[in-house]
């Protein structure tokens, strides 16, 4: 028999059986975690089974719309905070102590190596970034994982991908998957999942490997996943709750293709509208923005902050121009203040706010005007997305958000006088 | 086990689900009037042109997206029965398996307006303005079994 992936393997262990790339296998979750918009539905099924729920699995992370935007979001976010309430779950996050949903996940301890990890929102693949398996479900069977801790998977072949040499300045894990989905499409791993491995990927640093993870879903990937080595230990060792095996791949596992980047050729990348996949070098691009959007589940951690600040520092945001600033978490926040970040972002003229999903999936807190363009550290540019049908969203990393926040364009740090 | 039968609506590659219904509409107070928003910022009020049984063909990666079991919740409030795709996003597959919105994966060319017949256990597709057949490979037996216990609540109900 041949070796494993890291998907073969975690699907085993928490099946039980030798699961293959195809086989379809039920399996024990370690977590099952909903949010502000998927948690009702997931509920009322719930409460439809008449079964009591594996509350220790159970993660209540409310974030879409929270803080309560108008009367209808503050409606159904109570719903989270009552059935919270009526069946005592411990793992509720209440507004001041919550954040964005896969933020909270890493800095609370959920996410950890070797786990299998759903989550009723697409970027639950994030913790892959730490070598977990985790996937994003419906509200459906989030309900019936609280009700039996299970769920089925169809396990997925794998599309490996081989890393070397080291980013250069001013690019990261977001111009590599921009990169890695415009090569291979939205549809290009459709049921299948991303292992990152090679002696770029070692050199990686984790919350790279997060946003890189946290987009496997734009390109159809159920999953993607960095084997855990020392880095990903030294990132979990002061958040994680329980014990975690490290899970990585055997040398002879079987992959469905081979994939090679080297990161020292990458530059910076900005997917155009209104698909992901519309992955161009920046320096090829021309365009006014109005708003630069830095924050959310793919850009909004600590180093994300870092990056952009140290470029807008002493700088201004271009006139015309807003920037809003919205940290993932609030230990982000706090790192912000305590490293004087908010203080360099509101000095440069940008709004900083606390965590939220904000205007990443358009909710609330920056949404676009007909004929807008933002340039966003998030991670969909679909039609509308952010706003009016008629506006648009650029997709770039922490750093060209930052130098086009103080151009007025979409633009390198390098182009900053 | 099931024929659909109705007037088909055709879109290409790539639906996500901030197209079948955008986050906005993503509250409680909206649960039981979904079907109002399908498609509102790319179609405008194609949802009331929608009747009970019509089927949606569309080209690849129909459904990608966000996980919102609001998208296959929508369509089915607005009428459609069944979506004939080249492939879906595996969310909105699994999604639709547990709200009981039928998928058929396969290429087919039939023009909006036309009327068409689905036969899941014929596994046939019929173009009934050409006459046109098509062929489609049945779901794994797992995943039809899923489909006919009504989903993955009802499949743990009876397992009970």
């Amino acid at each position: 028999m041949k070796g494993k992936t890291v998907a073969e393997k975690i699907l085993s262990k928490k099946s039980g059986q030798d699961a293959r790339a195809g086989d379809i296998v039920e399996a024990e979750v370690d977590f099952v975690m909903v949010n502000d918009v998927t948690g009702p539905i997931a509920f009322r099924r719930f409460e439809s089974l008449g079964l009591p729920p594996k509350k220790e699995k159970i993660v209540l992370i409310p974030d879409h719309y929270v803080p309560n935007k108008d009367i209808a979001s503050a409606e159904q976010a109570k719903e989270m905070r009552e059935f919270a309430k009526r069946h005592c779950i411990e793992n509720y996050f209440e507004v001041g102590r919550s954040g964005v949903c896969h933020q909270i996940m890493i800095d609370e301890g959920f996410a950890a190596p070797g786990r299998l990890i759903v989550g009723a929102d697409s970027h639950t693949c994030t913790y892959g970034g730490l070598g977990a398996f985790s996937t994003g479900i419906g509200s459906t069977e989030a309900a019936a994982a609280f009700a039996t801790g299970r769920l089925w998977f169809k396990v997925p072949e794998t599309i490996r991908i081989e890393l070397t040499g080291k980013f250069r300045k001013d690019v990261g894990g977001k111009d590599l998957v921009i990169k890695l989905i415009t090569d291979m499409g939205v549809d290009g791993a459709i049921y299948q999942a991303w292992e990152f491995g090679g002696p770029g990927a070692d050199a990686m640093p984790v919350p790279d490997r997060l946003t890189i993870c946290n987009m496997a879903i734009e390109a159809g990937a159920k999953a993607g996943i960095f084997p855990c080595d020392s880095k990903t230990d030294d990132y979990v060792k002061d958040k994680v709750r329980g014990d975690y095996e490290a899970v990585v791949p055997d040398k002879d596992a079987r992959y469905v293709k081979v994939l090679r980047y080297d990161l020292s050729e990458l530059e910076p990348m900005v997917a155009c509208p209104h698909l992901p996949e519309n992955g161009r070098p920046v320096r090829e691009v021309d365009v006014a923005i109005d708003q630069a959007y830095l924050g959310s589940c793919t850009n909004g951690r600590i180093e994300d902050m870092r990056i952009a600040a140290e470029i807008i520092k002493g700088r201004k945001v271009a006139p015309g121009v807003r920037m809003i600033v919205v940290p993932a978490s609030p230990s982000v926040q706090r790192a912000m203040i305590d490293e004087g970040l908010m203080t360099v972002f509101m000095d440069a003229g940008a709004f900083v706010s606390g965590p939220t999903c904000g205007a990443c999936l358009g909710g609330y807190m920056g949404i676009l005007a007909e004929g807008e363009k933002a340039v966003s550290s998030t991670n969909r540019n679909f039609v509308g997305r952010m706003g009016h049908k008629g506006s648009e969203v650029y997709l770039a990393g922490p750093a060209v958000v930052a130098a086009s926040a103080v151009l007025g364009r979409i633009a390198v740090p390098e182009d900053l006088p | 086990m099931t024929v659909y039968r109705g007037r088909v609506w055709r879109f290409g590659d790539h639906v996500d689900t901030d197209q079948i219904i955008p986050a906005e509409r993503l509250v409680s107070e909206n649960l039981d009037r979904l079907g109002d928003f399908a498609f509102e910022k790319v179609r405008p009020r194609i949802a009331e042109k929608m009747n009970e049984g019509d089927i949606i063909i569309a080209e690849r990666n129909f459904g990608c997206g966000s996980s919102r079991e609001h998208a296959p919740l929508a369509l089915m409030d607005a009428g459609i029965s069944c979506i004939v795709a080249e492939s879906f996003s595996r969310i909105f597959f699994r999604n639709s398996i547990n709200t009981g919105l039928a998928l058929v994966e396969c290429p087919v060319e039939i023009e909006e307006g036309s009327e068409a017949e689905v036969d899941t256990s014929a596994g046939t597709i019929r173009d009934l303005s050409t006459g046109k057949v098509y062929n489609f490979k049945k779901h794994p037996e797992f995943i039809q079994n899923l489909i006919e216990s009504g989903g993955l609540i009802e499949a743990i109900r009876r397992r009970k």
